[in-house]
């Protein structure tokens, strides 16, 4: 239950990290608010050769409102800071609802907006939400920067676009249209814990109360979060009737999912509570988009 | 070789000059370096809370950071409260309501909810239990601390 020994940087500038990275290479591992990276190494399960600690670079840590209506947020911006910032509670009060089901308040306090979202856990809230949110991910390596909207940023367990000699830098999130209303609603055993199934829907009425856009992400039912065709195909276009409602959790729960059994809950179980937790999401993401997001 | 790294850290007021592996958790530093073993070290990986520490004035775990990290920075942990004749009050409402049994849990109860009581000085019940989501306990159910809790709020509120 301790780390292997590895080397360890500290930098105190962008730029400086991006040198360290761009030296390491395949050594080299972005330590950023440590909450999942850490345990990981008390169990051995990670073994980087090498840490580059973020902690030090104070000029990631922030969140801007866009002129737009967004926000860009600094990778290290812990999730304490998010859940409890103004702008943030105004704009995007769904991020506010998921924050309080992420880990322990300990933990927020200590863990980052952006580390979790490079960290890439299947059963972690913010890569699902970073993807349902369509965030912008900017990344940064040594003299260069792309940008890569989050959906094509996680490309499995664990696993995202960003090389090893770069850095995940900054999420931007775009302004809700009017008439848009959100929901998060999960199952655990036990509150902080693993969510058996999650799911977070965000969507959009026009004025005739049709459906205009839907969003919706299941979680910790795949390999990886789910983006939702069938909730596209069903409700776009129509009535956010009950029976449409009901339509979309059948065949999102019965064809767009590959949930694992473990020891906590089997598939036929995650199974049947995500059918019912898409039902309860998107009724009151519907009932929220009327009253116009609250 | 192991590399060392030399690091310069505040814990409870009291300034420590020392060198650390990269890989020595700030828990063990507290505990094996420092010899401060009121903190507690119980699963190593952020489920349990019983290792619960101030850093910079905030309560976190100090098994999911490395010690070398601490560079800078000030720490406080159950020794900083009170001594067994003169009890910081949330330890005496601890005493007073059966908020323990084994003990083992404690420190890392104390430490989260110091800081808490100092932004919430009238928490609800619901608070309460939000704010110690983050610690078990395997003794008490809860009930006894969440009472200790309020017993404690309603002494600090009084001699302030």
């Amino acid at each position: 239950m301790k780390p292997v020994n590895f080397d360890y940087y500290a930098p105190s500038s962008v730029d400086e990290a991006l040198d360290t990275l761009a030296e390491l290479g395949y050594d080299g591992k972005v330590l950023a608010g440590g909450q999942s990276l850490i345990a990981a190494m008390n169990f051995r399960m990670a073994r980087p050769s090498a840490l580059v600690d973020l902690n030090n670079v104070a000029e990631l840590s922030y969140i801007k409102p866009t002129a737009d209506g967004g926000l860009a947020i600094g990778t290290m911006t812990r999730v304490s800071t998010v859940e409890h910032n103004q702008d943030v509670i105004q704009r995007f009060p769904l991020l506010v609802e998921v924050a309080k089901f992420i880990a322990h308040p300990q933990i927020r306090r200590r863990g980052t907006f952006g580390g979790a979202i490079a960290h890439a856990d299947p059963a972690g809230q913010l890569p699902s939400i970073s993807m349902v949110m369509n965030m912008q991910a900017l990344i940064k390596g040594k003299g260069t920067e792309r940008w890569v909207a989050a959906p094509d940023l996680i490309i499995g367990p664990f696993m995202t676009v960003i090389e090893p000699n770069e850095m995940l830098a900054e999420l931007v999130i775009k302004p809700h249209p009017p008439r848009t209303g959100a929901k998060y609603v999960q199952v655990s055993r036990q509150s902080g814990g693993y969510a058996q199934s999650a799911v977070a829907s965000i969507v959009t009425l026009d004025e005739n109360e049709i459906c205009k856009d839907v969003h919706m992400v299941l979680m910790s039912v795949a390999e990886v979060p789910i983006l939702s065709e069938k909730a596209r195909e069903i409700l776009i276009g129509n009535k956010p009737s009950k029976d449409a409602i009901e339509a979309v959790a059948e065949a999102a729960s019965t064809s767009e999912i590959d949930p694992a059994s473990d020891l906590h809950a089997s598939a036929d179980y995650r199974r049947s509570i995500t059918r019912v937790l898409i039902v309860r999401s998107l009724t009151e993401a519907f009932e929220r988009a009327k009253r116009g997001g609250k | 070789m192991k590399k060392l790294f030399p690091i310069t850290v505040t814990v409870n007021g009291k300034v420590y000059e020392r060198q650390v592996e990269a890989r020595l958790l700030l828990s063990d530093f507290l505990r094996h370096d420092l010899g401060l073993l009121g903190t507690h070290v119980g699963c190593e990986h952020g489920i349990c809370g019983a290792c619960t520490i101030l850093f910079d004035g905030e309560a976190v775990r100090s098994c999911l950071i490395f010690a070398v990290q601490a560079n800078g920075h000030e720490i406080r942990t159950v020794e900083s409260l009170g001594t067994p004749e003169n009890l910081h009050p949330l330890q005496q409402s601890f005493t007073d309501k059966h908020a323990l049994q084994c003990g083992f849990c404690t420190p890392g109860f104390l430490m989260t909810l110091v800081p808490f009581l100092e932004e919430n000085p009238t928490p609800t019940e619901d608070e309460i239990r939000e704010a110690i989501d983050g610690n078990i306990c395997r003794c008490t159910g809860y009930e006894k601390i969440v009472e200790a809790v309020h017993d404690a709020a309603e002494k600090m509120s009084q001699k302030k």
